[in-house]
């Protein structure tokens, strides 16, 4: 298992809510995570019902086991700063740049040196040890950007190799790019079982793996329980389906009978519901074609809370995750 | 079943409206932007007009169906659309339309210099907000082209709806702004009274991100800013020119939103928003809703009824009674003795007929239908309670409904039904199948 777990997908699949799960499977049994969040809008601290995260590292949850799962929003601009402060030792100054604009400049206009930025603390927990020389996580999961942006983002070197052919952003670029293209990062995509969601993560893949970048597992989401066990039989008469309705109860089978009148709009959910399953089926093989590891985590009908994620997570690591 | 119904959306008159000129779909993220933008597109060309629509990232099957797949930035005509109107379609190519507006504003010489300064690259290829600035910027061209009675506008995927009206002015000022200014000319700045201590920082600051970035990368932003500035009246004037084009009576607002937490939460915001920017809005599209055509049996009742029927199937087991499924079909209303227990507790007028040579095979198929239709009902009453906080908060908008179809849009026979659902749906309550 990979120390670096990065984790995207389309938007809105769950890529937030996966990597949570991840960050807690992978701390079952004692051992420490880090989850990273990117993009700046409090998805984490959401999912962990607890009030904002500053820019440092909190513990958010035990996992079962008595592992920890710590979180981390890092915030980019305060990122440059403390990365201008270690370089260039600005001093007051560096709060004056901050108010003219111009971290908020560095960060948005040359979109590269954010991304080394984030990457770049991401690499950095990756690679922290402690006094005792052991890694300071035994995993760090990203909750990283979608699947559009994901290989330029984690392509950091290429990105910023036209801006900084040397210094300290050229190194740690470098540096970046060690850790994310060797065997100690995995990058996961998360999909639906929808037309859309897929095309996007056969390209995603295709991309990654053009890059030099370990594509890693795909992450099916909200996946819907089987209902009907074997499909309706083009030849089921309606009438044997009313007397069944009308046994359980549910009125008389007699045309016009109130059994009778279910038969017709319950057929119809069944073949509607037919009709979803052969098109995830057809997803599914797309999927199956990549030749990657597969997992599946069901839709939990009411929504995600706390209890919900440590369902996801004791999913995951039942496949082995 | 709606508790509180909402003011009905009749989308119709408002296709219909020659004072109509712009329809825009809002939205979060994935809930049916692009293909209720194609659906409302082609049914008011259908209905007569002579339609553009200007979709962003449509998915590809349904691009093909428009024949918009090839990206080249104009609009195409759309084949097969009856009745007496046009429906044309393009979809967004956001480099393109920047290169064009450069090539629009400078000689040929002046626009190549441009287009190959590496900085004007990065920032055309997917700068945060270039997006949304190009399809406002498009949907400017196209109303001043004065071709089409009706332009119907998609807007970009992003995660919130909000970013198609900030994004634009956010990267207008930037570009125009005066930190890019400086940039260029500290000199110019600094001399005014009061910004010297800017100046100080700026130098700085200039020296700073050399080091940090590269000199060559600050040398092109400056050479890039230069050569757009003396080009044309600036980015900002540009967006805020189309942003009143919004607010113009002749354009309407459709939020489109799925029945689900997040999505309506996300509406809610943008309909405060509209109204905060005097912004028209003709109403909510609540697309994906789900209905039952047997919504008078409750999950409840359902599920209870699925295992009273699994029970009576172990019984029947047990007392042989099993394999009677090629037994002839008892006669309807033949008199049949009572079930066991009845689960409404009502044996109605129209007899119970239950019996016991049901056929095991549609007795377990029925248990099925009876589990799925609990789900269906569970389904229902979540998106139920989810619509109701949304009227509860903005009782003023009218809604239509749209029914969550079980396969996806992807051609025009598919645009077609989701087209008459988006007129249906707000005259009858459910439009759901
Ligand atoms: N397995 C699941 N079952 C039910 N609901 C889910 C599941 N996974 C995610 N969700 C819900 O789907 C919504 C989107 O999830 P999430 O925020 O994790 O997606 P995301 O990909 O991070 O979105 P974004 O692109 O906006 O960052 C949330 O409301 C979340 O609670
Ligand atoms: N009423 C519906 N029933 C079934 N499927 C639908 C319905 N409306 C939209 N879809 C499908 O849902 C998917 C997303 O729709 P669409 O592309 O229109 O969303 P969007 O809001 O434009 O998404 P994005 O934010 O990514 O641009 C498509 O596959 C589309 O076919
Ligand atoms: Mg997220
Ligand atoms: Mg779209």
């Amino acid at each position: 298992m990979s120390r670096l777990q990065v984790v995207s997908g389309k938007g809105g699949t769950g890529k937030t809510t996966v990597a949570a799960a991840l960050a807690l499977a992978l701390a079952t049994e004692g051992k420490r995570a880090l989850l990273v969040e990117v993009e700046g809008r409090q998805g984490i601290a959401q999912l962990f019902e607890t009030e904002a995260l500053p820019y440092e590292e909190r513990k958010v949850a035990v996992a079962p086991g008595g592992g920890e799962v710590y979180a981390l929003a890092i915030d980019v601009e305060l990122a440059l700063l403390d990365y201008l402060q270690m370089f260039y030792r600005l001093g007051g100054a560096g709060r004056a740049l901050r108010k003219i604009g111009a971290i908020d400049f560095a960060t948005t206009i040359a979109p590269g040196v954010r991304d080394v930025l984030l990457t770049g603390k991401v690499c950095e927990a990756v690679r922290r040890k402690d006094k005792q020389g052991r890694f300071a996580y035994d995993y760090v999961v990203m909750d990283a950007p979608p699947t559009g942006r994901i290989t330029r983002f984690l392509n950091v070197n290429d990105e910023v190799a036209g801006l900084a052919k040397i210094g300290p952003i050229h190194n740690q670029a470098q540096a970046v790019m060690r850790v994310l293209k060797s065997p100690e990062t995995a990058v996961h995509l998360v999909t639906l079982l929808e037309e859309m969601p897929v095309q996007e993560t056969v390209d995603g893949m295709a991309e990654l793996k053009a890059a030099g970048l370990p594509a890693g597992r795909v992450l099916v989401n909200m996946v819907r329980p089987a209902v009907l066990d074997a499909p309706v039989p083009t030849d089921v008469r309606r009438q044997d389906i009313a007397k069944a309705l009308s046994r359980a109860g549910l009125g008389g089978a007699r045309k016009g009978g109130r059994a009778e009148q279910l038969v017709e709009p319950l057929l119809a959910q069944a073949a509607d519901y037919e009709e979803r399953v052969a098109l995830e089926r057809r997803q599914r093989a797309e999927l199956a074609e990549l030749g990657l590891p597969v997992h599946e985590l069901e839709l939990l009908a009411e929504g995600i809370d706390l209890a919900g994620l440590f369902r996801l997570a004791a999913e995951l690591r039942k496949q082995g995750l | 079943m709606s508790l509180t119904p909402a003011v009905p959306l009749d989308v119709d008159p408002l296709l219909d409206d020659p004072e109509t000129r712009i329809m825009v779909c809002c939205g979060a993220g994935g809930v049916g932007k692009t293909t209720t933008a194609a659906a409302l597109g082609l049914r008011a060309a259908e209905r007569g007009r002579k339609v553009v629509v200007l979709t962003i990232d449509p998915a590809r099957r349904l691009a093909q169906s428009m024949g918009i797949d090839s990206l080249d930035n104009t609009p195409r005509r759309v084949k097969d659309v009856d009745g007496p109107g046009e429906l044309h379609a393009m979809m967004l190519d956001m480099k393109r339309t920047f290169d064009e507006i450069v090539e629009a504003h400078a000689d040929a010489e002046r626009s190549r210099a441009i287009l190959e300064n590496p900085f004007y690259q990065s920032l055309s290829a997917g700068f945060a907000g270039t997006q949304e600035y190009m399809a406002m910027e498009k949907l400017g061209q196209l109303r001043s082209r004065e071709e089409w009675d009706l332009i119907v506008v998609d807007t970009p995927p992003s995660r919130s709806a909000l970013d198609f009206l900030d994004a634009p002015k956010n990267l207008g000022s930037f570009l125009d702004g005066k930190f890019i200014r400086v940039l260029m000319a500290p000199a110019k700045v600094g001399g005014r009274a009061g910004m010297k201590f800017l100046n100080v920082g700026m130098s700085m600051m200039t020296g700073t991100l050399g080091k940090l970035l590269g000199g060559q990368f600050l040398r092109d932003v400056q050479t890039f800013v230069a050569a757009m500035d003396t080009m044309f009246g600036g980015f900002r004037t540009r967006a805020d020119a189309t942003y009143q084009l919004l607010q113009a009576p002749g354009t309407a607002f459709l939020v489109v939103a799925a029945p689900e937490r997040d999505a309506l939460r996300e509406a809610a915001y943008f309909v405060e928003r509209l109204a905060a920017e005097k912004m028209p809005l003709a109403g909510l599209v609540l697309n994906r809703v789900h209905g039952s055509g047997a919504a008078q049996l409750s999950a409840e009742r359902a599920l209870a009824a699925a295992e009273n029927l699994d029970e009576r199937r172990i019984v029947d087991q047990d007392a042989g009674k099993v394999g009677v499924q090629n037994s002839p079909e008892t006669p309807s209303g033949s008199p049949e003795p009572e079930p066991a227990h009845s689960v409404d507790g009502t044996n109605s007028a129209d007899g119970t007929d239950g019996t016991d040579t049901v056929d095991a095979h549609a007795q377990h198929l029925t248990t099925g239908l009876l589990r799925l239709h609990a789900e269906r009902m569970q389904l229902l009453a979540r998106e139920q309670r989810t619509r109701d906080r949304f009227t509860a908060l903005h009782p003023e908008v009218a809604v239509t409904e749209v029914a969550a179809l079980p396969g996806d849009v992807h051609d025009l026979a598919g645009l077609r039904d989701i087209g008459d659902r988006l007129a249906a749906g707000g005259t009858r309550p459910t439009g759901a199948a």
